[in-house]
């Protein structure tokens, strides 16, 4: 292969010009896949449409549909005073779920991965099965979960009842107040996910910081407080901001548990009514892809600022690990 | 518990006690794990089960029913009794209120005992029925469900492998002005939720008529993506640049570097990435539900949500066909364990 042309040319511009050749499908994709929709989505967002007509620019009505009513909401405490209160259930819902269930996966996978980071016999075996329902997530695992909590024919409840003595075993997924909790149950038996992220952390941990610790006579707990668990910290707050906006993201349990259900998508009571499905019926349900594109414009700026957070704390990490190398 | 956790986190721990803590962290992993496989055997279990056990036994994580024997032309269930300290099998021919029954040995009909049944054991044998199978396989179309499954995850790998093996190797292995910023730009759109580009993209895939074919789960594979050409680059970069210029020097080109030099050493990584790729792809249930609109177009994720929607009360063809949809994960996973654990340590991201 000689082209006369690249021929002429310096070696430095060849390199570059081929370098650039090689990205090419990226930036083709980034175009037609990435920055094109976007923009399309931010026009929209400013418009009515629904698909079948063209869109019609309605300039901020769509952000002051999600907006208005916040300031007569929080005066008197009322839901009903927003314009559109289901927008600001789907953020309560996402929230909730997010507050509970995070820290209780943070602190497990955590706790699974220091476990299972020993020098023992079978660890491997272990390691798998606790990794093993994180590779299966999606419809079927949640289909066996919806049998498994329903209140009448499940298994949970009857364990519950005569094992532990739980005299009124919740009604899980149709009972408002306890559909997320069953929702979060659901995210711990999938837990391996993120410990298998804190395992490759704790393996990354260097060895002659413990050595170092030792030679200062810290015994076994001051390691792992001063050791271990600072070195931890930024894949904990990575997790927790990655979890956050999956947590924005959530959709396929929830759809697959409640769309056959009778109250429908986001039942019973709209209590499962999270961020992303609210945006999927707006989009998909009532073809209103205006105020879709909307919130998927508030959840990509949410997004941004969680984003933003992971890069600040970076920071923080870099300079506290120099200051524990300096130590030893 | 607080000291035995710190002596978990060091690794070459030689102290007396360092047996006691390794009974106590099998211990806590041998019950944990319990609760994690529980689940599995339920679905198992279930998918194996007469319907009528589903109702009456629900229960129950084995598929039985109960054991019977003959009484005068009628089939009795089979209890363990205890009368006058002696264990016994009767049979059981007659509730009466109060929780009594009357109970028979059954080669004795004739002498009825009446006795409390909560405090008997009823016998139970077997009751396997692996027709569940070829029942829900029936009931649905699920070789076209698998078909269309197989196509999106293995076309779609394909393509993925293709144009992120492409697109790494130009960002791991030539200098160019704009060559890093283009990569902290692919980096940046990591963190992009889908939904901000995925409602312009169904219209545009509309116009297109594409909208109800597999393409819109397909196509844009071929464009790469940031995890994987993240991946990819940087097992690239571990691999000496040496090799390359000696290939130069031979008179390769950049392509044939590319084909003969980086891929063959970077089949670690191609294996990684191409395993979370069947993951994702399996898995995905949101742009198949989006995208695909008929019946025959399905998913096997769409396919068994829409499944369990109309078959609600047939649980036993349900968890068949979850069974069937969970298996080549499951399998995927324990033939390429170790390729598999090293990429997620590689990355760190995905998983």
């Amino acid at each position: 292969m000689s082209f006369p042309s690249l021929q002429k040319m310096s070696l430095a511009r060849r390199e570059a010009l081929a370098g650039y050749a090689f990205v090419v499908p990226w930036i083709i994709g980034f175009l037609i896949f990435t920055i094109g929709p976007m923009l399309a989505s931010l026009y929209f967002s400013f418009t009515k449409y629904n698909i079948v007509d063209p869109p019609q620019w309605i300039g901020l009505a769509n952000y002051e549909k999600a907006f208005s009513g916040i300031w007569d909401a929080i005066r008197t405490g009322d839901p009903r005073q927003f314009k559109d209160p289901l927008f600001w259930k789907s953020l309560q819902v996402t929230i909730y779920y997010a507050s509970i269930a995070l820290p209780l996966n943070l602190a497990l996978s955590f706790f699974l991965a220091v476990l299972l980071n020993q020098k023992m016999r079978g660890i491997n075996i272990w390691r798998t099965i606790y990794f093993l329902p994180s590779i299966i997530a999606g419809v079927a695992v949640t289909i066996l979960w919806v049998r498994i909590l329903n209140p009448r024919v499940g298994v949970l409840n009857p364990f519950l009842k005569d094992v532990l003595g739980v005299q009124n075993p919740p009604g899980w997924l149709s009972d408002p107040e306890w559909a997320v909790p069953a929702l979060v149950l659901m995210g711990l038996w999938s837990v391996g996910g993120s410990m298998i992220i804190y395992l490759a952390g704790l393996q990354g941990v260097p060895t002659d910081l413990y050595d170092a610790a030792k030679v200062d006579g810290a015994n076994a707990w001051q390691r792992f407080w001063n050791v271990t668990f600072p070195m931890m910290t930024p894949v904990l707050f990575y997790n927790l901001v990655l979890g956050m906006i999956a947590t924005f993201q959530y959709f396929t349990q929830v759809y697959v548990a409640t769309s056959n259900s009778l109250g429908g998508l986001g039942s019973p009571q709209h209590s499962t009514l999270f961020y992303n499905v609210y945006l999927y019926q707006n989009a998909f349900r009532y073809f209103d892809m205006g105020y879709a594109s909307t919130l998927a414009w508030i959840l990509f700026i949410i997004v941004l600022i969680l984003t933003a957070l992971i890069f600040r704390s970076s920071d923080a990490w870099v300079y506290y690990e120099g200051q524990l190398k300096g130590r030893g | 518990m607080r000291k035995a956790l710190g002596f978990l986190s060091s690794f070459r721990s030689t102290s007396g006690s360092d047996f006691l803590l390794k009974g106590i962290t099998t211990l806590i992993l041998a019950s944990g794990s319990i609760l994690i496989l529980i689940p599995f055997l339920y679905m198992v279990s279930t998918s194996l089960k007469d319907p009528a056990q589903i109702r009456s036994d629900s229960t129950s994580l084995l598929p039985r029913k109960p054991e019977t024997v003959d009484v005068n032309g009628t089939l009795e269930p089979l209890y363990r009794v205890t009368i006058d300290g002696q264990v016994r099998e009767y049979a059981l021919i007659k509730n009466i209120p109060g929780g009594l029954g009357q109970f028979v040995d059954p080669a004795r009909p004739d002498v009825i005992h009446e006795l409390r049944i909560r405090d008997q054991k009823q016998l139970y044998r077997w009751d396997v029925h692996w027709e569940n199978y070829p029942e829900a396989i029936n009931a649905m179309p699920f070789w076209r469900y698998l078909g269309n499954t197989l196509i999106v995850t293995f076309v779609g790998m394909a393509g993925m492998l293709f144009s992120c093996s492409l697109v790494a190797y130009g960002f791991s292995r030539f200098r160019a002005r704009w060559l890093n910023l283009l990569f902290l730009l692919l980096l940046s759109t990591i963190m992009l939720p889908s939904q901000v580009r995925l409602l312009p993209m169904y219209i545009l895939f509309q116009r297109l008529g594409w909208v109800d074919t597999l393409l819109p789960l397909i196509v844009p594979q071929f464009f790469a993506n940031a995890y994987d050409v993240f991946l990819l680059r940087q097992f690239f970069m571990t691999i000496p640049l040496e090799l390359d210029d000696a290939a130069k020097i031979d008179g390769a080109n950049p392509l044939q570097i590319l084909l003969y030099i980086i891929l063959p050493q970077a089949r670690p990584a191609l294996v990684s990435v191409g395993i979370f790729h069947f993951l994702y792809a399996w898995n995905d249930f949101y742009e198949p539900l989006i995208f695909l609109h008929t019946s025959e177009n399905w998913t096997l994720a769409v396919g068994l949500q829409t499944f369990d929607a109309i078959y609600t009360i047939n649980t036993h063809l349900i968890m068949a066909v979850s069974v069937l949809m969970i298996v080549p994960p499951i399998l995927l996973f324990f033939f390429s364990q170790r390729i598999f654990t090293q990429g997620v340590v590689f990355t760190g991201i995905k998983g």
